[in-house]
């Protein structure tokens, strides 16, 4: 009991701030990547061959653009986009300047899984919107992006668990969180018990957040 | 009155091998009629029928709608063309994140409609087919026939003159299949509304239809009065569609339209299949269903 009275009078507080920054980071990393990522994604399932609006080469251009940004590794990446997180940011330090890096990093994984959703929706559903005279517009927002609302779901909760296992890198940057606390105080610094400290708090995190979001999902399915 | 004029649908096939789903196909559909077009599946029946409201664009024809030619209607206007003419289909095609009120006032929002009075209007529609009592619940909560009937609403929504049947009770067992014609057949008559139907089953049009063309690989091989087409079949197609029927129990009996010919016991091909075995054969009525113990 002593030992953890005084472990935690010790990085309590550090802890804290870790765990405040990886979250600050990660979500907003996963809004930047949906507002992206979801614009992403119904294009690439309405260019598509038999979409909407079939367009091959704008659909070609995306899905290379989209595996591009995906197979860059997100170590690699933080270190060449600094110019332009400076560019957007201001600076290319601390949680600010690794959340474009996040970003960009997810956008691409993002505008997948929603096209992986979306394409889940029933054409069916599709032909049957459209014998009502509902425009393309109106499909993607009334049926694609409404009747896919729980896949959706589960794939932000996904996508920021992903995000908040690139945010542990952006430690490099001086962004700090759980992951880069976890490797300065036990990777460089042999102080297992912080390590140890850092690892239950995410799990813990990615445990809530993984059960929020299938719960969430759950409940705005209406198929059973 | 809808004119289908020498339409033609062709596929780009793989290999430069053009597949013909309508060959020179034309059609008159009188205001009122309940029209039924009869064939065997691939036959294309479905192609044609989506011709009507434009969902398949014909390779070459006309599709001439009270006198104006929609062929090449575009934009808005084939929006507009589309939300005048309801349709529904063999698996009903509800929105199962909607509930059934909100799937009824799916089409009135796609045109901006007043949201009180949309749902006033998707409440009466619900009324008539019965299902004022169920507005609120989702359609996986509700059995084939109720799904129908709110997918029936839903098509009545823009108040259409005409409305298009896709094997619309092919997924649905007989008692609810005569209980969904029957609706049908009252939309008909209250509200005037034309009634094109799709069906690969002889009950279903010698029960609802009028008049009947039956199409085989793409072409119209017969058309005219249901009575005339059951009572003096012209075409060997139409005579074979008659005796298959008749084969599954007494001729012009009602039979059980729930599976496809396919995947019926009787089925002649799998009759002849089994005769090798050498058991006696008795045509009962099983379908793999309810072998299945559905």
């Amino acid at each position: 009991m002593e030992f953890l009275a005084s472990f935690f009078d010790q990085y309590g507080l550090l802890l804290a701030q870790g765990t405040g920054d990886t979250i600050v980071m990660s979500v907003a990393a996963t809004i930047f990547a949906y507002v992206i990522g979801i614009p992403l994604g119904v294009a690439l399932v309405v260019t598509a061959p038999g979409g909407l609006r079939p367009h091959r080469v704008l659909n070609a251009v995306l899905g290379w653009i989209t595996n591009i940004g995906r197979s860059v590794p997100f170590i690699i990446l933080l270190v060449v986009l600094i110019p332009v997180t400076r560019w957007i940011v201001g600076t290319s330090l601390g949680v600010p300047g690794a959340v474009v890096p996040l970003t960009v990093a997810a956008a691409p994984f993002v505008g997948r899984m929603v096209e992986q959703s979306l394409a889940e929706v029933d054409g069916g559903l599709v032909e049957a919107a459209q014998s009502f005279g509902a425009g393309v517009w109106q499909i993607v927002a009334k049926v694609f992006l409404r009747e896919s609302l729980p896949s959706l779901i589960r794939g932000a909760s996904i996508a920021f668990i992903t995000l908040f296992g690139y945010s542990a890198m952006a430690g490099m940057v001086g962004a700090g969180g759980l992951g880069d606390i976890a490797i300065r105080y036990g990777y460089q610094r042999y102080q297992g018990d912080v390590m140890v400290a850092a690892l239950i708090l995410c799990i813990v995190l990615v445990q809530v957040v993984q059960s929020l979001g299938n719960l969430l999902a759950r409940k705005v399915d209406k198929r059973r | 009155m809808i004119q289908l004029e020498h339409l033609n649908k062709t596929y780009d096939g793989a290999a430069g091998a053009a597949h013909h789903a309508l060959s020179d196909v034309s059609l008159t559909i009188e205001d009122g009629d309940v029209f039924g077009i009869i064939g065997a599946s691939g036959a294309g029946k479905s192609t044609l029928v989506r011709c009507v409201n434009l969902l398949e664009r014909p390779t070459a024809g006309r599709v001439v709608i009270d006198g104006a030619d929609v062929t090449n209607l575009k934009g808005k206007e084939l929006l507009r063309l589309r939300a005048s003419i309801g349709m529904i289909f063999q698996n009903f095609s509800l929105f199962q994140q909607r509930t059934v009120l909100g799937n009824v006032m799916f089409p009135l929002e796609l045109r901006h409609e007043k949201r009180d009075a949309a749902e006033r209007r998707a409440r009466e529609l619900l009324e008539l087919v019965e299902l004022g009592d169920k507005v609120d619940r989702y359609p996986s909560q509700l059995s084939g026939g109720q799904q129908q009937r709110v997918a029936i609403a839903r098509a009545l929504a823009n108040s259409p003159k005409v409305m298009l049947c896709d094997e619309a009770t092919s997924a649905l067992d007989t008692r609810t299949t005569v209980s969904i014609l029957d609706l049908l057949a009252d939309i008909n008559k209250e509200l005037g509304v034309t009634m094109v139907v799709i069906t690969h089953s002889l009950a279903v049009a010698k029960k609802i239809c009028s008049r009947i063309a039956v199409i085989d690989a793409g072409r119209i091989v017969e058309e005219g009065s249901t009575a005339d087409v059951f009572s003096s079949p012209q075409s060997p197609v139409t005579r074979e569609l008659l005796e298959y029927d008749s084969l599954s129990g007494d001729p012009g009996a009602w039979r059980e339209p729930k599976e496809p010919a396919g995947n019926r016991l009787d089925d002649p091909a799998i009759m002849s299949s089994l005769a090798p075995i050498g058991a006696p054969l008795n045509p009962v009525m099983v379908t793999r269903g309810e072998l299945e113990g559905e």
